[in-house]
């Protein structure tokens, strides 16, 4: 299948739609609300792109050498050869599918590797946001794609010697939410690793102003225990990121004075959002990451989850805080005896 | 990070008006030259006022205690006990850490062996503290001041005792300060044990859970021991039966104790059966301190009446608008297990878990000591002590030496015995008492010199930072961290409108300030007002119903306030040191129970 709707994904399906899109699927089959959409699946990047004879010719580049010539020939290629039509056909198709003519929707990348450092280049770049129109949604799938041919993507997989047969890439259809607030949260601390504290980030308008840094969140940390909010940090918060009243895209513009300094999600969207994440960790079994979307009728909306790694590869090599003792009392005489706990 | 320092004792500046304060406290108690090596910190969480003569004692008897206990009966490895110091009439203490490593290894397996017996035997131990606090405070309740008549009594001729009345002034007054000190041996003879055990299971929580505050880790442990909500739980009790006898219309706003005890005798049996159920909650639970026990004018219910018939409007009040004021116990215990139960669950490994257990089992097991031994000793044990010693005063100022009863407090206690002796001499001799001449222009001006330094704000520490303050165990003496000393170095940073104290209850709250200095104005205190005061105590409890947030100059997390405000679900300050002093009734302010700061909006 080229086209998959998120109803039909689920977390094994990372090898056709890329870890985004399963994702998706996945939180769906959760029972946690995710904006409509669908994956143009690898199936569909091997019919359309498969056949350019691409592959040839990036093994046949000098990972020394210069590459940024080479490379935008390359995209070039992708973003101009003409889409076989059963491709294009089943985009549309999708596309109208989700409901008004002209719906807004993100187009990102999803990749398939399980490798964070090829992931964390696709990121950011190959997001275009308030996509409208089909014509526009073929245009950005293309250059989803075309992004593997990047200067920084082709390079890595050069030195990593990749194999480029196989190469390929999912893309994610979604319909937009146009996020009165959005941020992202982690089901433990970034910071220290503490399982016991979801920590949110939120900020006003749509998530692209937190996730790309532009803008000092909101920060707060809340015990999954007991719902208190341990830490509570209101920011300044200078720019959001709007749709552009163009039309299409998205633009960056001062947050209006009134609503700099207040918080831009309330307590009880704050105790939803932790509510949201405990339950998408539990179904995972294990932290993760999150983004998130507030509409403005205070609707809440998960885009993404993705597992937590760095504390879990710290976790790993960590000794334990303490290990039983022979009586109960001689963790007391150890430390205050002067031992360390744990030794 | 700043290498700043505090302020050298040896800085001190005098205060305009206190001249000659050093002579109210004994010669050890003096800061030396070689004193501007050492840190030393304002121990303001139990000494947050200026020190009359006479309650000089509340510091030097429990650091006589606390040291041996430490330092001589159990061995604790990494540090011997706490030397104090008095300038300008606030108490200064310093921790004696052992740093030396052979010398810890030479003290640890001795620690091991005397430590381990009280954990080993904790419950049998815990039995019998209890039977001989019981025994001391009967000691201290049946110490008689003897009444000096012109002969003495036919019975100390024919019963043969051998010794005049006279003789009995010293040695009774003597016996209270006797049992004031072993009272202060068994205060911490368990105590610092039961801290370890906190402190222990704290410090694993930290590292476990980074993000954890304070209270949490409290909230796992904290028993449903009753102990110290009694005296509020008895009077709630009191409300009801007041409803339920319908005599409940006599207790109102601003009415005087004694007239509403005497309307209730008019009552015929309903009045009657709720004084009885009076006088059976009085003893003990009114023998609970407005105050934290270490100063003599901090009185108990028992002694002032007028603090809980203030609050016993208010509960008849809630009680016949059908609330329930009994303490949720079971939902606490529940809310306690659950707590502890998902933290455990978050654990990363099995043998973490079981860690924790073990850590979490034994505060559980040596908690109900640490809750309840403050009922025992600071409040039941201690205001029947001061009661004794001004009946003492009663004997002064009625032979003359003193004006009146509570000018004993400006006597030290070596000076009373001097006093007693004037006594004992001009009965025995036929003479008159020579003390008026003397005590009354020294217990004047020290009246001055104590409402001079009352105006001084002491620095939170002097001297340069210690290296050793992460030890545990100091610590756990200390009550503070580099992170306390690193706040108080910053504390020029804040400007003057803010405060800053313990996180002790979560939340942000903004309202109208009402400092009260002592609980017995809990009567002004309006709906929806922030309490300001100098540290609350289970007297306070009625306050809580009302306010919508606490700060107190004195206490931490673990403080009556914190406790009761974490219940009430209100943000709390506490520990600011100096909120009564920066704040006034009228002003606009916002408590960060979160951070821990206040700030006055001006």
């Amino acid at each position: 299948m080229t086209v998959l709707p998120f109803a039909e994904l689920g977390r094994d399906d990372v090898p056709a739609a890329g870890g985004k899109g399963a994702s998706l699927g996945e939180l769906l089959r959760a029972g946690i609300r995710v904006p409509d959409g669908f994956v143009v699946t690898t199936t569909a990047f091997r019919t359309a792109v498969g056949g350019l004879g691409l592959a040839e010719r990036v093994s046949a580049l000098d990972p020394d050498g210069d590459l940024a010539g080479p490379c935008a020939e390359l995209r070039a290629v992708v973003e101009t050869a003409p889409l076989p039509d059963d491709v294009a056909a089943a985009i549309t198709a999708a596309y109208e599918a989700l409901g008004e003519p002209d719906l807004p929707v993100a187009v990102r990348s999803s990749a398939t590797s399980e490798d964070s450092a090829e992931a964390s280049f696709a990121g950011l770049q190959d997001t275009y946001l308030w996509v409208r129109g089909a014509d526009a949604v073929l245009e950005a799938v293309r250059r989803c794609w075309a992004s593997l041919y990047s200067v920084e993507s082709v390079s890595y997989r050069l030195r990593r010697a990749l194999a480029e047969d196989d190469l390929a890439m999912a893309v994610v259809v979604q319909r937009m939410v146009d996020s009165r607030s959005s941020g992202v949260m982690f089901t433990r601390s970034p910071l220290n690793g503490d399982r016991s504290v979801v920590c949110v980030d939120a900020s006003w308008g749509l998530g692209s102003a937190v996730v790309s840094g532009e803008v000092t969140p909101d920060s707060f940390v809340v015990s999954k225990v007991t719902g208190e909010v341990a830490k509570r940090f209101i920011a300044t918060k200078c720019t959001w990121h709007r749709p552009d009243p163009r039309g299409s895209g998205v633009i960056d513009r001062d947050v209006p004075g009134e609503l700099q300094d207040i918080p831009s999600i309330s307590a009880e969207e704050l105790a939803a959002l932790v509510a949201t994440a405990r339950a998408v960790e539990a179904h995972y079994g294990s932290p993760q990451d999150i983004e998130w979307a507030i509409d403005d009728s205070g609707e809440l909306f998960l885009l993404q989850s993705r597992p937590e790694t760095v504390w879990a590869e710290k976790d790993a090599a960590a000794a334990p805080v303490a290990t039983p003792a022979a009586r109960p009392f001689d963790h007391v005489l150890n430390v205050l005896g002067g031992k360390k706990q744990g030794a | 990070m700043t290498t700043r320092s505090f302020p050298l004792p040896s800085q001190i500046a005098d205060v305009p008006g206190a001249e000659g304060w050093e002579q109210m406290y004994p010669y050890f108690t003096r800061f030396q030259p070689e004193d501007d090596q050492r840190f030393w910190f304002y121990n303001s969480m139990h000494f947050p006022e200026v020190i009359p003569a006479f309650d000089g004692v509340t510091s030097e008897i429990p650091y006589t205690a606390i040291g041996a206990n430490l330092a001589r009966l159990f061995s604790f490895p990494t540090t011997l006990g706490i030397e104090y110091r008095i300038v300008n009439g606030r108490v200064y203490i310093t921790a004696n850490p052992v740093l030396d490593p052979e010398e810890i290894e030479r003290r640890l397996p001795h620690f091991q062996e005397r430590a381990g017996y009280y954990y080993a035997n904790w419950d049998r131990l815990y039995g019998e503290w209890q039977q001989r606090m019981d025994a001391l405070i009967a000691e201290i309740e049946a110490v008689e001041v003897p009444v000096l008549g012109d002969l003495d009594d036919i019975s100390v001729v024919t019963s043969g005792r051998g010794y005049a009345t006279n003789h009995l002034l010293r040695e009774n007054f003597h016996r209270c300060i006797d049992l004031y000190s072993k009272m202060w041996h068994y205060h911490t003879e368990m105590l610092q044990l039961g801290y370890g055990a906190y402190v222990v299971f704290f410090e694993f929580c930290k590292q476990a859970f980074p993000e954890m505050g304070d209270q949490m880790v409290a909230r796992m442990v904290a028993g449903m021991d009753v102990t110290m909500y009694r005296p509020d739980d008895e009077l709630k009790k009191l409300a009801a039966l007041a409803v339920e006898l319908d005599v409940a219309d006599l207790f109102v706003e601003g009415a005087d104790p004694a007239k509403v005890l005497s309307s209730l005798g008019e009552r015929g049996g309903n009045g009657q059966r709720w004084l009885a159920a009076f006088e059976e909650a009085k003893d003990p639970w009114f023998h609970v301190s407005v105050g934290d026990g270490f100063y003599h004018h901090h009185l108990s219910w028992a002694d002032d009446l007028t603090v809980p018939f203030a609050a016993l409007p208010r509960y008849v009040e809630q009680i016949r608008a059908g609330e329930d004021l009994t303490r949720p116990t079971e939902r606490l215990a529940e809310e306690r297990d659950r707590i502890a139960d998902e933290h455990r669950a978050l654990l990363g490994s099995e043998e973490e878990k079981a860690a924790f257990d073990q850590m979490l089992g034994l505060c559980r097991q040596v908690f109900p000591y640490i809750e309840s031994h403050k009922f025992y000793c600071e409040h039941w044990f201690t205001t029947r002590f001061f009661q004794k010693i001004r009946a003492f005063g009663q004997l002064l100022a009625s032979r003359g030496v003193l004006r009146e009863a509570d000018d004993v407090f400006h006597l030290r206690s070596v000076e009373v015995e001097d006093a007693l002796v004037d006594v004992m001499l001009a009965w025995a001799g036929g003479g008159t008492e020579l003390g008026a001449r003397h005590w009354q222009p020294i217990v004047a001006r020290r009246k001055e010199i104590l409402e001079a330094l009352a105006q001084w704000s002491p620095p939170p520490a002097l001297g340069p930072v210690p290296p050793a303050l992460n030890d545990p165990a100091v610590k756990m003496l200390w009550g503070i961290t580099d992170d306390t000393v690193q706040t108080w170095l910053g504390d020029e940073s804040l400007d003057e409108n803010t405060v800053r104290g313990y996180a002790a209850s979560p939340g942000v709250v903004e309202g109208v300030a009402r400092v009260l200095m002592n609980v017995n104005d809990i009567g002004s205190i309006r709906e929806g007002e922030i309490l300001v005061c100098p540290v609350t105590a289970p007297s306070w409890g009625p306050v809580f119903g009302k306010i919508a947030a606490a700060v107190s100059d004195i206490g931490g997390t673990m403080s009556h306030a914190a406790i009761v405000a974490r219940e009430y679900g209100m943000p709390a300050v506490v520990g600011t040191g100096q909120a009564t002093a920066k704040i006034q009734t009228g002003d606009r302010v916002r408590v960060d129970g979160d951070r821990g700061i206040v700030t006055v909006l001006r």
